[in-house]
C-alpha cells in the first residue's frame, strides 16, 4: 500500500501537525519509503495467531479506591504557557 | 437472553401528514462511578472543586505519567452488570479513543472499545399505564470522564478545568428497544434506580453525575431502521423527552417532504426547545482505537465475581415483587414504593406488624407529598418510620379519625415528637363519648331550625349538620358516630 | 593512601571501594567529573550540568559515609538521559515542543538511583523522544562520539538514542549513565562506544516518570564502563512499581554476584537468520570470536533458528509508531511545553506541534497515525502485533529446547560519520537496529558487550540475549567475553 499527499495531508491533519505543501510532498515520499518496508510483513502466514497484549506474561495489578493524590493545582498548572486562576487558557473552543 | 422483538403499537405511533410513523430509539447513558478517586488516578472523583483540584499529574497527562486502575471501580462495573442481567466478561481490554480536545489531556480517551467489560443484559421498565417491556442492555463498558472547557470567562478565551478529567463513567449502551419518549423516560428513570439500589451511581443528573446520548430515528411501522441521529448530552429526564418529541417530529418532517435524514450528531437547546447539529463535531472522525499499551488485559476472577453476587443488594423488580406478595399493595404502589431503596427501606419499616396497605397510602398520600412540597429526599424525612408508624396506629385504633391523622401529621413533621403523646397533650384524641356527640348535634340542631326544615325536605342536606357538628368538636368526634346521630335526631333515613 | 591522579580513569566498583576505603571523598570525585564534563562540552553530550546540584549530593554523601551509612551507589556521580523525569530539572526529551519543561516530580528510576545515595552530574543529549539511532535528531544537535577512525578527525555519530548517555561513560564524563532502549537504543549506541549496555527484561524497571516513546516496548537500563558496573547500576534501577502495572514483582537479584560466575554447563543459541547477506566480514569474524570465547570458558554452543527474525524490524515500525502516535498527542501547547499562537484551538494545535517535533518525530507520527487510522488498523498494526507473537514464540521454542542465552553482533556495522546517512532513505537508518529490535519486539533481555575493534578501530559489540527475567546469565556470560576480550577505551582528544 502506499499513500498520496492527499492522504498524508489529512493524516497530518489528524495528528495535528501543520505540513506545508512542500513538506507533504517529501513526506509522502518518506512515508511511501518506509510502507513499502513494511509490506514485506504481508509474507507472514498469520492465521489463528494472537497478537500479542504484553510482552511478558503478567496480570494487570489493581489499586485501593482512596484518595492520595491531587490537591495542589499549582503543582498542576506549574509548567503551563497560559494560565489564569489555575484555570489552562486557550483560544475560545465553540460549539 | 434475547428479547422478541416488539410489534409496532398503534398507541405509540406517532400520525404524520402522510400516515403513521414509528420511532425507534437507543440510549447510551453515562453514568459517573460511585467511586473515591479516578479511574486510573488517585485524585479525588468529588464533584465540584476548586480549579484543577482533583488532578494529579496523571489526569494532566504529564510526559511519563502512566494509568493504574482502580479496584473499587471494576467492582462498580460488575455489580452493575449483575444489576442489569447482564453477562459479565472475564476477560476485557482498555483502549485508547484518540482525538484533540483541551479537555482531553492526553490526547485520548481510555475506553473499552471491542472488549467491554459488560456485555449483554435486560432491563424491565414500567410504563405509566402499568404495562412494563424489557429493554435489552447492548453493553457497558468502563471509561475516563473528559475535563470541563469554560466558555463564559473572557472573551477570547476558554478556561480549561480537569477536575472531571479521569473520574470514571460507566458506558450502559441500549438496544434499539424504546418506542417513545415516555419509554425512554421511564428506562431512563429504571435505570437509575437500579443503578442507586446497587451504590454504584448517585443518580444526580443536574451535577452530571448520569447523562444520556439519545439515538433517535423513525420509520414506518413494519419498515426496517431508519437513519438515526444522536443527541448528545442530554442531562435531565424532561430535556430528553423534549429532545426526543422534537427530534421524532423533525426527522417525520423531513422524510414526508421526500428529504432524507443525514446521520449526525445534535445537540438539544432547552431554551428554543429544538434540536440543532453539532458542525463542530462533523469534522469526520478517527479516532484511532487500538489497545492501551500502558494497561494489560482486565481480567476478572470468576470467583472473585461470584463474591461481588453474592453481596448484591435486593434489587428493584425483586423488591417490588415481594412488597406485592408480602404485604398485599397494589402493583403500582409497589414500584412507587421502590423507586427509590430508601423509599423502600422506609415503608418496611413502618409496614412491619402493621397493615401494609394502610402504611403505603399514608406514606404515598401524605409523607411523599409533604416531602415534595419541601423538595426534600426520604433520608431527610422530619417524621421518622417509627413516627409514621405511629401514626397508622392511632389510625388504626381508632384514637384518631383520618382527618386528625394528616393535622397529627403535620405536627410531628414540623415540629417533632411522639405521635401518642401528641394525640393526648393537644387533645386530638377522636370523641367516641356518645354524650359530648349528642350535646353537640342538639346545639347545632337547636342554632338552625331552617336548615332543619331544609333537611326534612330534601335528606342529603344531613352531611351539612355532620360538617357542622365536626367543626365544633374541633374534628376530634368520630364521624361515623356524628352521621348515625344527626340522622336519627331529624328522623331521617 | 594511594594517590590516584586521574578519578575519572575508575570504574564504578574502583570508585565505590575508593571511597568506602577513604582514599577519596565524593566531592573529590564528583569535582573531577564536575570538570570532566566542562572539558568535554565539544562532545555535547550533556544539555544541561548541575553541578551545584551534584555537590550538595556529593556532600551529602560523604556525611552519610562519614556516619558509617553509605548506601549501594554513595556518591557515584551519573549522568541521566534527558528522557527521564528529573524534579526541578529540564526534562525535554530533546525535543522542542517541550520547551522550558522542568517536572514537578522524578521518574522511578532515578528516584531509586537518588535514593541509593548517587549524584547527578546533568541531563544527557539523546534523539528526540528516543526516535533515532544516531543521536542526530535531537533538538539540541548531534553528540560526537568520543571514538574516532585511525588516523581520520571525521566526527562519529555514537549511535541513538541514548547517544549522550553512551558518549558520556565512554568519555569518562560520568561513572555511568540512565538509558532506555525501545528498537536498540541502549544496546547501539554502546555498541558504538565501547562500553556496556543491557536492556532489562521488559517489566523489570519501573517506566514511571520516563516520556513515553512506545509504551509497549520502552525499558529503562544503564550504560557502563564494563559489565560489573552495569550489573550494579541495574540492580539500583531496577524495582516493581505501584504506579507502574507494567512493571514485574519478581525480586531484584544481586546482578553484581553474576559477574564472574562460571560459564561451564550453560547452552548458547547462535540463530543463523542473523547472519545477513551484506554485513560486514569484520562483524562475523567478532561474532566468531564470541563464540569461541564462551565454548573455551566452557559453554556449550549450538546453532538455532528464530524463522521470524526479518520481520521485527518492520513490525517494530508498525507497532512503535503508532503507540507513539497516540503517546505524542499530550504535547499540544495546552499544559506546558511550546505553544505558538493560533487563530483557534485547532491551529495552535497544530502550529505549535509542527514548530515543537522534528522530522524524524513527525515522521513516526504520522506512520503511527496512518496504520491506526480506519481501514488499516487490521492490515497494520494487528497484524504486526500477530507477528510479534510469532517472533516471541521463536525464543520461547529456543529457550525451550534448551537454550540458555543467545548471541549475536549487537549492530551491523561500526559507528558512521555524523551526515553520512542524514539524507539517505530514513529506511537505511532504521537498518541499525535489525539485531535489537527482536529483542523488544519479545520483551527480553539484552545485553551489550564490547568484544573487540574494527579494522578502523572502532568499537563492536556483541549481544547477548536472554529468558524473561534471567539478567544475571547475561551478566555471566558478558563477563566472560570482557575479561577474554578485554576493554576499551577511546583516546581523549576532546
Ligand atoms: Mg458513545
Ligand atoms: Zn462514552
Amino acid at each position: 500500500m502506499s499513500v498520496d499527499t492527499a492522504t498524508v495531508t489529512r493524516v497530518a491533519r489528524l495528528a495535528r501537525i501543520k505540513v506545508s505543501a512542500d513538506e507533504a510532498e517529501r513526506m509522502t515520499h518518506e512515508l511511501n519509503s518506509i510502507l513499502g518496508f513494511v509490506e514485506q510483513l504481508n509474507e507472514v502466514d498469520v492465521a489463528g495467531v494472537e497478537p500479542m497484549t504484553s510482552a511478558v506474561n503478567t496480570t494487570m495489578r489493581w489499586r485501593q479506591d482512596a484518595v492520595t493524590d491531587g490537591g495542589d493545582a499549582g503543582r498542576v498548572t506549574l509548567n503551563a504557557p497560559l494560565s489564569d486562576d489555575n484555570f489552562f487558557m486557550v483560544p475560545k473552543v465553540v460549539e | 437472553m434475547t428479547i422478541a422483538p416488539r410489534l409496532p403499537d398503534p398507541k405509540k405511533l406517532i400520525k404524520g401528514a402522510t400516515g403513521d410513523w414509528e420511532v425507534v430509539i437507543g440510549l447510551e447513558v453515562h453514568a459517573q462511578v460511585t467511586s473515591q478517586s479516578k479511574l486510573f488516578s488517585g485524585a479525588s472523583a468529588a464533584y465540584g472543586g476548586a480549579p484543577n483540584s482533583h488532578v494529579s499529574l496523571v489526569d494532566a497527562a504529564m510526559p511519563g505519567m502512566l494509568p493504574v486502575i482502580n479496584e473499587e471501580c471494576i467492582a462498580q462495573a460488575v455489580r452493575t452488570g449483575l444489576g442489569l442481567r447482564a453477562a459479565i466478561n472475564p476477560y476485557s481490554v482498555f483502549d485508547r479513543k484518540n482525538y484533540f480536545y483541551p479537555d482531553l489531556p492526553q490526547g485520548y480517551q481510555i475506553s473499552q472499545y471491542k472488549q467491554p467489560i459488560v456485555g449483554e443484559g435486560i432491563v424491565t421498565v414500567d410504563l405509566a399505564d402499568g404495562s412494563a417491556i424489557e429493554v435489552g442492555i447492548e453493553r457497558l463498558h468502563l471509561e475516563q470522564d473528559a475535563g470541563k472547557s469554560i466558555h463564559d470567562q473572557h472573551p477570547t478565551m476558554s478556561f480549561v478545568d480537569l477536575n472531571r478529567s479521569g473520574v470514571a463513567l460507566m458506558e450502559i449502551v441500549s438496544k434499539p428497544d424504546l418506542r417513545s419518549s415516555e419509554e425512554a423516560k421511564a428506562y431512563l428513570a429504571k435505570l437509575r434506580t437500579i443503578l442507586r439500589y446497587l451504590g454504584t451511581c448517585d443518580g444526580n443528573m443536574e451535577e452530571g453525575s448520569l447523562r444520556a446520548d439519545i439515538n433517535v430515528s423513525v420509520r414506518r411501522p413494519g419498515d426496517p431502521l431508519g437513519t438515526r441521529c444522536e443527541i448528545k448530552n442530554v442531562n435531565s429526564m424532561r430535556f430528553a423527552g423534549q429532545a426526543i418529541e422534537y427530534e421524532a417530529r423533525r426527522q417525520i418532517a423531513i422524510l414526508e417532504d421526500g428529504g432524507v435524514i443525514d446521520q449526525e450528531t445534535r445537540l438539544y437547546d432547552p431554551g428554543k426547545g429544538e434540536t440543532r447539529s453539532m458542525r463542530s463535531k462533523e469534522e469526520a472522525h478517527d479516532y484511532r482505537y487500538f489497545p492501551d499499551p500502558d494497561l494489560l488485559p482486565l481480567v476478572l476472577d470468576p470467583a472473585w465475581i461470584e463474591g461481588l453476587k453474592a453481596h448484591l443488594p435486593e434489587l428493584p423488580d425483586e423488591k417490588k415483587a415481594r412488597f406485592i406478595r408480602d404485604y398485599g399493595v397494589t402493583p403500582y404502589d409497589a414500584m412507587v414504593l421502590t423507586l427509590e431503596r430508601a423509599s423502600a427501606d422506609y415503608f418496611e419499616q413502618v409496614a412491619k406488624g402493621r397493615d401494609g396497605k394502610a402504611a403505603a397510602n399514608f406514606m404515598i398520600n401524605e409523607l411523599f407529598g409533604r416531602l415534595n412540597k419541601d423538595g426534600k429526599a426520604i433520608e431527610d424525612s422530619p417524621v421518622s418510620a417509627d413516627q409514621l408508624g405511629a401514626i397508622v396506629d392511632l389510625i388504626r385504633d381508632g384514637t384518631i379519625s383520618g382527618k386528625i391523622a394528616k393535622d397529627l401529621f403535620e405536627i410531628v413533621y414540623t415540629e417533632g415528637g411522639d405521635p401518642r403523646d401528641l394525640v393526648e397533650s393537644r387533645g386530638l384524641k377522636q370523641v367516641t363519648d356518645t354524650g359530648a356527640i349528642e350535646a353537640a348535634v342538639d346545639a347545632v340542631i337547636a342554632a338552625n331550625p331552617d336548615k332543619v326544615a331544609q333537611a326534612l325536605a330534601k335528606p342529603t342536606l344531613a352531611g351539612w349538620f355532620v360538617g357542622q357538628v365536626m367543626k365544633a368538636t374541633g374534628g376530634k368526634a368520630n364521624p361515623q358516630a356524628v352521621n348515625d346521630l344527626v340522622k336519627a335526631k331529624l328522623g331521617i333515613e | 593512601m594511594s594517590l590516584v591522579t586521574d578519578l575519572t580513569a575508575l570504574t564504578l566498583a574502583e570508585a565505590r571501594a575508593g571511597l568506602k576505603a577513604g582514599d577519596f571523598t565524593a566531592v573529590e570525585l564528583t569535582e573531577a567529573y564536575v570538570a570532566a564534563v566542562e572539558a568535554a562540552r565539544g562532545l555535547n553530550a550533556y544539555i544541561v550540568e548541575t553541578p551545584e546540584k551534584a555537590r550538595a549530593m556529593a556532600k551529602a554523601s560523604d556525611e552519610r559515609i562519614a556516619r558509617g551509612e553509605a548506601r549501594p551507589l554513595e556518591g557515584i556521580p551519573l549522568g541521566i538521559k534527558d528522557l527521564f523525569a528529573t524534579e526541578g530539572v529540564h526534562t525535554q526529551a530533546c525535543s522542542h515542543v517541550l520547551d522550558g519543561f522542568k517536572p514537578p516530580y522524578e521518574s522511578t528510576v532515578t528516584a531509586n538511583l537518588w535514593a541509593d545515595g548517587a549524584v547527578m552530574l546533568g541531563k544527557l543529549n539523546m534523539d528526540e523522544f528516543a526516535m533515532g539511532s544516531s543521536n542526530e535528531t535531537s533538538y539540541y544537535g548531534p553528540v560526537t562520539n568520543p571514538w574516532r577512525r585511525q588516523g581520520s578527525n571525521a566526527s562519529l555519530v555514537p549511535g541513538g538514542s541514548s547517544g549522550g548517555s553512551a558518549a558520556a561513560v565512554a568519555a569518562r564524563i560520568c561513572l555511568g549513565a540512565t538509558a532506555t532502549d525501545t528498537g536498540g537504543s541502549i544496546r547501539q549506541p554502546a555498541a558504538f562506544t565501547g562500553t556496556v549496555g543491557i536492556k532489562p527484561t521488559y517489566g523489570r524497571c519501573s517506566r514511571w516518570g520516563i516520556v513515553a516513546f512506545a509504551s509497549s516496548l520502552d525499558q529503562a537500563g544503564p550504560i557502563a564502563r564494563d559489565v560489573r558496573d552495569a550489573a550494579i547500576l541495574l540492580k539500583s534501577m531496577a524495582s516493581v512499581d505501584p504506579k507502574d502495572t507494567t512493571s514485574v514483582d519478581l525480586p531484584v537479584p544481586d546482578y553484581e554476584a553474576a559477574v564472574g560466575r562460571s560459564v561451564k554447563g550453560l547452552t548458547i543459541g547462535i540463530p543463523r537468520e542473523y547472519r545477513l547477506d551484506g554485513m560486514p566480514a569484520e562483524v562475523d569474524a567478532l561474532w566468531q570470536t564470541g563464540i569461541e570465547i564462551l565454548k573455551d570458558a566452557g559453554a556449550t554452543i549450538v546453532d538455532i533458528s528464530l524463522p521470524h527474525t526479518k520481520y521485527a524490524l518492520p513490525a517494530y515500525y508498525i507497532v512503535a509508531p503508532a503507540e507513539a502516535s497516540s503517546n505524542l498527542a499530550r504535547y499540544d501547547g495546552v499544559r506546558y511545553g511550546l505553544r505558538e499562537k493560533g487563530d483557534d484551538i485547532v491551529d495552535l494545535y497544530e502550529k505549535s506541534r509542527a514548530a515543537g517535533f522534528g522530522d524524524e518525530v513527525k515522521r513516526r507520527i504520522l506512520i503511527g497515525t496512518y496504520v491506526l487510522s480506519a481501514g488499516y488498523y487490521d492490515a497494520y498494526y494487528l497484524r504486526a502485533q500477530k507477528v510479534r507473537t510469532l517472533i516471541k514464540r521463536d525464543f520461547e521454542t529456543a529457550y525451550a529446547s534448551g537454550v540458555d542465552a543467545v548471541l549475536t553482533p549487537a549492530t551491523p556495522s561500526a559507528a558512521f560519520a555524523i551526515g553520512e546517512k542524514a539524507g539517505a532513505d530514513p529506511v537505511e537508518m532504521y537498518l541499525n537496529d535489525v539485531f535489537t529490535v527482536t529483542v523488544n519486539m519479545a520483551g527480553l533481555p539484552g545485553l551489550a558487550v564490547p568484544a573487540g575493534l574494527s579494522a578502523e578501530g572502532l568499537p563492536l559489540g556483541l549481544q547477548l540475549i536472554g529468558r524473561p527475567f534471567d539478567e544475571e546469565t547475561l551478566f555471566t556470560l558478558g563477563g566472560a567475553i570482557e575479561q577474554a576480550a578485554g576493554r576499551f577505551s577511546a583516546d581523549k582528544w576532546w
